[in-house]
C-alpha cells in the first residue's frame, strides 16, 4: 500500500466521524466529439437521442418515487428537470439539428445547450440565470446515457463507502441510500447549499469545499472524514485509524452518557442556575435543539431565507417560519435576531454602491433602517408570530442610542397597525440588542433604560475591538477571545446590566468554548447561547463549577495583561477540576475551537 | 378557438423555476397551444426554459394567446393561477 497520506481541510457541513473506502464519482464532463453522419444514419441517430432522453426520464422519475419523506418538499427540483428534458428548446431543437446538419446527437445537443446558455447569460436576475446549472445537469445526464455509461445514481455502490465527488446536486444527494453511503465529501459547495441541508436531514457526515479532493483521492482508497472539524485524511496511517476509531467510540460513549443528563438543568456546584440556550438558523435544526437540552433559542439567525431566495421573502413566508419555531419551542423563548447582513449580499436585488470595507459598512441594523420596507416586512412577520410563542426581538450591530430609538419607533408603528386591524401579537414583546460594537460597551449603562436585554456577540466584538478582519489570513492569528480587553469589556456589560436591572446573555462562539465558559460564569453571566450540539457538554461542565471559586479566579485573571497567561491559567484550573478529562478535553478542544 | 388576454405576475418572486413549472404542468393537461408575449418577445408556453428566459419580475404584464379546442377553460385556469400568484400570495 505505498499510497501517500494526504490531509485536506474543508468546510464541516454535517457532523460525525466515518472511516471507509472511497467511491470516486467521475463527474468530469463527458467529452463531446463532432461526427458527420450520412443520410441513411439520420433515423438511427434520432432514435439514439430519443432513447437517451427516455432513459433519463426513467432515471429521474424513479429517483422521485424513491424520495424519502423528509425530502418531499424538494421534489419540485426533480419535476423541473423532467420538464427540461422535454423542452422544445432542448429536445425539438436537438432533433432538428441532427436532421438538418447531419451531425451526431451529442454535438447537436451541445449546440442546443450552448444556445440556451447564451440566452440565460443575458438574464439579469441571478436566481433565474443560475437555473442554467439545472439545464447542464440534465444535458450531462443525457450525454452519459448516449455514451452508454451505467448511470451513477450510486445504486451500483455495493459495499459501504464514502462518496467523493466534484459536486453533488441536491438531486444526487436526495438519491443517496444511507444504508450504503456512509457520507460524502465534495470539492465545491458550502454550509448553506441545499446539498448540505439534505446531508444534515439524512444524518450523513459530510465535508464540502475541499477544492481538490477528486484529484487526490483514488477510487477505493481508504478515507477518514471528520464532519466535526472538516478534515479529510486520504490513505491514513495506522496511527490515524487507531486515533479516529478511538475518537469515534469515545465520542459515542461520551455523547450517550452526557446526553442522558442533557435535559437536566445546569446548576453550579454551589447552587446557581445557568440558562443554556441554542444558536440556530434552520427550521429543520430546531427539532433537534430540545433533545440537546436547550432551554430556548438564544439566537435565531434569519439570513438564510433572504440568501436562498430570488427577490426578498414575503411576510407570509417569514411569518410561517418564525411561527413554527415559536410553537416548537414554547414556552421557552425564541430570540430572533433581525436581518444581520451586509448590503453587498443583495447586489442582484438592490442597487448598492461598492464598499471597500463591508465589515464596517452598510450592514445589519444600518442596512435595515436604511431600507425600512425590508425591515418592516420582517418586523411585521416577527410581531405576528409572537402571538404563537415566546418570541423576543434582538437588534444586531447597535452602535448608539439613535439606532435603538429608530428601530423601536418602527416597531411601535407596526404594533399600532396590527392593533387597528385586530391582528394578534404579543403587546409586551421584549426588544433587546446585541452588544458587539465597542461603542455600545462603553455606554451600556446608559442603554439599559431603553432595552429589555443585552446579548453579547463576542465574535464581532473581538473583531471590532482588536481591529482585525477574521477572514484576512494575514491577521487572523490576532483573533483572541482571551485578550484581557475582551474580558474587561464583557465585565463592563455584565455590571451595567446588573445595575440597570436587565438580563445579560452571551451568544458568540465564546459561550460554547469550554475554556471560556468558566470565565464567563465567573464574570456573572447567567445565560449562555451556543451551537446546540455542544449544549450537553457545557451543561456537564457547568455542573462541576463553583461560582464562588471562579470569582477568585476572575480576580487573578483581571491582573493579567497577556492572553497566553489567561489561557494557561484557566487550562490548568480545568485540568485540576477534571483530572480524567482526556476524552472530555479532547472533544472540548476540537469543538470549542470552531 | 382563439382567446387573447393580459395577465399580470402578482407574486413577489416573479416567474421563477417553481412557478414556470406550474404553468407548463397546467398547459400540458389541455389540448391547446399557448403563446406568451412580453414586449416584442413571443414564446411558447409549454417550454419551461422559454418561460424562464422571458425573465419576468413581479408586476410584469404578459399577453397570453391560446389557440385550440380547450382555449376557454385553459384561459380560466391560467388566469386563476396568475391571480393566486402561483400560490405564493
Amino acid at each position: 500500500m505505498g499510497s501517500k497520506r494526504i490531509e485536506l481541510k474543508g468546510i464541516p457541513v454535517s457532523p460525525g466521524i466515518i472511516i471507509g473506502k472511497a467511491h470516486l464519482v467521475d463527474r468530469s464532463k463527458v467529452k463531446v466529439p463532432l461526427r458527420k453522419i450520412d443520410d441513411n444514419s439520420v433515423t438511427y441517430e434520432l432514435d439514439r437521442f430519443k432513447r437517451a432522453v427516455e432513459k433519463a426520464k426513467e432515471q429521474i422519475s424513479s429517483l422521485k418515487n424513491r424520495l424519502p419523506d423528509r425530502l418531499r418538499e424538494h421534489a419540485f427540483i426533480l419535476d423541473s428537470h423532467l420538464m427540461i428534458l422535454n423542452d422544445s428548446m432542448l429536445y425539438d431543437a436537438t432533433l432538428k439539428r441532427i436532421k438538418k446538419d447531419k451531425i451526431n446527437a451529442e454535438w447537436a445537443l451541445k449546440e442546443s445547450f450552448d444556445e440556451i446558455k447564451s440566452l440565460f447569460s443575458q438574464i439579469e436576475d441571478h436566481y433565474i440565470s443560475e437555473r442554467i446549472n439545472d439545464v447542464e445537469n440534465v444535458v450531462q445526464r443525457i450525454l452519459r446515457n448516449l455514451a452508454g455509461y451505467r448511470h451513477d445514481d450510486f445504486s451500483d455502490v455495493n459495499e459501504k463507502s464514502i462518496i467523493v465527488a466534484h459536486d453533488l446536486s441536491p438531486a444526487d444527494t436526495a438519491g443517496l441510500n444511507p444504508k450504503k453511503i456512509m457520507g460524502f465529501v465534495t470539492d465545491g459547495g458550502g454550509r448553506t447549499s441545499h446539498t448540505a441541508i439534505l446531508a444534515r436531514a439524512l444524518e450523513l457526515p459530510a465535508v464540502m469545499g475541499l477544492c481538490s479532493a477528486t484529484k487526490q483521492v483514488e477510487d477505493g482508497a481508504l478515507l477518514i472524514v471528520d464532519g466535526d472539524t472538516g478534515k479529510l485524511i486520504i490513505n491514513p496511517d495506522d496511527e490515524d485509524i487507531y486515533y479516529y476509531r478511538e475518537k469515534r467510540i469515545q465520542r459515542q460513549k461520551l455523547r450517550s452518557s452526557v446526553l442522558k443528563e442533557a435535559h437536566l438543568p445546569a446548576i453550579t456546584s454551589d447552587g446557581y442556575r445557568i440558562t443554556v440556550m441554542a444558536n440556530t438558523e434552520f427550521l429543520d435544526e430546531v427539532f433537534n435543539v430540545k433533545e440537546q437540552g436547550a432551554e430556548g433559542i438564544g439566537l435565531y439567525r434569519t439570513e438564510f431565507l433572504y440568501l436562498s431566495h430570488q427577490g426578498f421573502p414575503t411576510e407570509e413566508e417569514l411569518f410561517e417560519d418564525y411561527k413554527k419555531v415559536a410553537e416548537i419551542m414554547a414556552p421557552d423563548p425564541v430570540i430572533i435576531r433581525t436581518l444581520d447582513i451586509g448590503a453587498d449580499k443583495f447586489k442582484d436585488k438592490l442597487s448598492v454602491s461598492n464598499e471597500t470595507n463591508p465589515a464596517l459598512g452598510l450592514r445589519a441594523i444600518r442596512f435595515c433602517l436604511k431600507n425600512p420596507h425590508i425591515f418592516r416586512t420582517q418586523l411585521r412577520a416577527i410581531l405576528r408570530a409572537s402571538a404563537f410563542g415566546n418570541i423576543q426581538i434582538m437588534l444586531p450591530m447597535i452602535s448608539g442610542l439613535k439606532e435603538i430609538l429608530d428601530a423601536k419607533n418602527l416597531i411601535k408603528e407596526i404594533k399600532d397597525e396590527l392593533s387597528r386591524k385586530d391582528i394578534p401579537y404579543n403587546h409586551k414583546i421584549k426588544v433587546g440588542i446585541i452588544i458587539e460594537v465597542p461603542s455600545s460597551v462603553m455606554i451600556a449603562d446608559a442603554l439599559t433604560d431603553y432595552v429589555d436585554f443585552f446579548s453579547i456577540g463576542t465574535n464581532d466584538l473581538i473583531q471590532y475591538t482588536l481591529a482585525i478582519d477574521r477572514i484576512n489570513k494575514e491577521v487572523a492569528y490576532l483573533y483572541e477571545p482571551f485578550h484581557p480587553s475582551i474580558i474587561k469589556m464583557i465585565k463592563k456589560v455584565v455590571d451595567a446590566g446588573k445595575k440597570g436591572g436587565i438580563p445579560v446573555a452571551i451568544c458568540g462562539e465564546m459561550a460554547g468554548d469550554p475554556l471560556c465558559v468558566p470565565i464567563l460564569i465567573g464574570l456573572g453571566l447567567k445565560q449562555l447561547s451556543m451551537n446546540p450540539r455542544i449544549i450537553p457538554f457545557i451543561k456537564k461542565l457547568i455542573r462541576s463549577l463553583s461560582i464562588r471559586e471562579l470569582k477568585n479566579d476572575i480576580a487573578n485573571i483581571m491582573q493579567m495583561a497577556i492572553p497566553e497567561n489567561i489561557r494557561f491559567y484557566i487550562m490548568k484550573r480545568m485540568q485540576d477540576l477534571f483530572p480524567d478529562m482526556d476524552v472530555l478535553g479532547e472533544y472540548f478542544y476540537t469543538r470549542g475551537s470552531q | 378557438m382563439e382567446i387573447v388576454k393580459k395577465l399580470k405576475i402578482k407574486n413577489d418572486l416573479g416567474l421563477h423555476a417553481r412557478s414556470a413549472a406550474m404553468i407548463v404542468d397546467l398547459i400540458n393537461r389541455y389540448n391547446a397551444k399557448v403563446y406568451f408575449r412580453k414586449d416584442d418577445q413571443i414564446i411558447e408556453g409549454d417550454s419551461i426554459l422559454s418561460l424562464l428566459t422571458l425573465a419576468c419580475p413581479k408586476g410584469t404584464e404578459l399577453e397570453v394567446k391560446i389557440v385550440g379546442k380547450d382555449a376557454d377553460i385553459l384561459m380560466r385556469e391560467l388566469s386563476l393561477l396568475f391571480d393566486k400568484g402561483f400560490g405564493e400570495l
